[in-house]
């Protein structure tokens, strides 16, 4: 089996453009979800009456269907049924956002509750408002819990960016069909493909680890 | 432990047996391209589909069919994942390095869709500057890359989904092999899309199968029979209400 690298060298300039849609789309994915599952995971960890409620559906409804079916709702049926006609390229961020978003959302609640309830007591008994509470003493605390799953997910929802392939955003691994279609070396192609994934997905860990080292408090 | 290790040869025989029986072949095709091969009551049919089946019976060739996306059958040639495929293939001078192919049988060539109150794009000169919805890795995603400049390209899995595009608006034109684009305007178009300009780069169909596969010549001699018997001439008339060329 000869491996032909002149076919990935001639490759590079469409992938180094595939890569940065995923990267695109893989930072608005988890920015939007880092905002909906910090607001969600704190509403379910104060069960908030009403909104807790409105959370459990929606982080049932995500988790509860695969992401591509979820793709192919927004972009294709969402026009029929709605006169919402989103883009490619903001179908897909919105929808990495909301599927980021709900399994943040359990996270957040998660590191929250795991916090012992003395420290929310002795908070309440030193006269600190609920937000304060939140701000200055489980915040903190929790906050640094997060950083491990926090870091799996991220990494999950830049290679779940793959499947936008199917609403003809032309992020990495559609590049990677078209290339292979056209030059008919697979090999090389997906190959190319996978190094650049290991790359980004690598780069990520390497940044999570840093943040995880630098908030050692306790 | 003897009934233990009875079991484990009997999965491992179970595992040789369709090993055994994989005569069969396996035959690459798209869901759906009308009207070439479409599924109907769960049953394949279509023109490509039924000179296929009576083709393989002809030479008693037992088959199943494989369903995957365009882009992915022409991979599958290129690297000898299956026996053939039928999918509307284009013979081209590119694709004929990877792969083999059968004698042609029918004529196509490529056609602009666009909304129906789309008066500016007339033909395939007015699309550069536009944005225009391609099926991956076919004759028209080619086409556009190499021959259209200035042109913001949006690739599908599969041609309905670069004609529903068209229809929300979100690209200008799609482009797509012509007896599709006229099959979809008239039979699911609801009067929405239209096609314009000439039929554009003349082109054939024919079977695909990876290089040097020995199914390729029997393939073709019961090809040329049919259609010296008037089989062919039958089937055409069939699929497209005319006589062949």
């Amino acid at each position: 089996m000869d491996f032909r690298w002149d076919v990935v060298w001639n490759a590079l300039p469409q992938m180094v453009e595939g890569a940065q849609l995923t990267a695109w789309i893989t930072l608005l994915g988890i920015g939007g979800g880092m905002i909906i599952g910090t607001l969600c995971g704190l509403v379910l960890a104060a069960r908030v009456p009403v909104l807790s409620w409105i959370v459990f559906v929606y982080v049932s409804v995500i988790r509860g269907t695969p992401i591509v079916v979820q793709a192919m709702f927004i972009y294709f049926a969402l026009p029929l049924a709605t006169d919402i006609v989103l883009s490619g390229f903001v179908a897909a961020s919105l929808c990495l956002a909301m599927n980021a978003g709900a399994y943040i959302t359990e996270i957040v609640r998660g590191a929250v509750q795991s916090i012992d309830p003395g420290l929310h007591d002795a908070g309440l008994a030193l006269g600190l408002s609920y937000p304060q509470l939140m701000m200055t003493i489980v915040g903190p605390l929790a906050f640094r819990r997060t950083i491990p799953p926090l870091g799996n997910q991220f990494i999950i929802s830049l290679k779940d960016s793959a499947l936008f392939l199917v609403i003809g955003v032309a992020e990495l691994a559609q590049k990677g069909e078209q290339l292979t279609s056209q030059t008919g070396r697979a090999l090389e192609i997906w190959t190319a493909v996978a190094v650049f994934y290991l790359l980004m997905t690598f780069t990520l860990a390497m940044i999570m680890r840093l943040i995880e080292r630098r908030l050692t408090i306790l | 432990m003897k009934s233990l290790r009875r079991l484990f040869i009997g999965l491992l025989l179970l595992a040789v047996i369709p090993a055994v029986q994989a005569e069969r072949l396996t035959i690459a095709i798209p869901s759906s391209f009308v009207p070439f091969m479409f599924q109907e009551d769960g049953e394949w049919t279509g023109f490509e589909v039924e000179l296929w089946e009576a083709i393989a019976e002809e030479n008693g060739w037992d088959f199943e069919y494989n369903t995957m996306n365009f882009s992915g059958i022409i991979t599958a040639l290129q690297t000898g994942r299956v026996d053939g495929a039928i999918a509307a293939i284009t013979i081209t001078s590119e694709r004929e390095e990877t792969m083999d192919f059968s004698h042609a049988y029918y004529d196509s060539g490529l056609m602009v869709m666009v909304r129906e109150d789309n008066d500016e794009i007339q033909g395939i000169e007015d699309l550069e500057g536009k944005r225009l919805a391609v099926t991956t890795g076919t004759t028209s995603d080619n086409y556009a890359e190499e021959n259209l400049d200035d042109i913001e390209i949006t690739r599908f899995p599969r041609a309905e989904q670069a004609y529903l595009e068209v229809r929300s608006g979100r690209v200008d034109a799609a482009l797509h092999d012509t007896p599709n684009v006229l099959y979809y305007i008239e039979t699911a178009g609801d009067g929405q899309v239209k096609a314009v300009g000439n039929n554009l780069d003349a082109q054939s169909y024919a079977m695909a199968f990876p290089r040097n596969g020995e199914l390729r010549n029997d393939f073709n001699i019961a090809l040329l029979a049919m259609m010296e018997d008037g089989r062919y001439a039958e089937l055409y008339e069939k699929w497209f209400g005319e006589q062949p060329d």
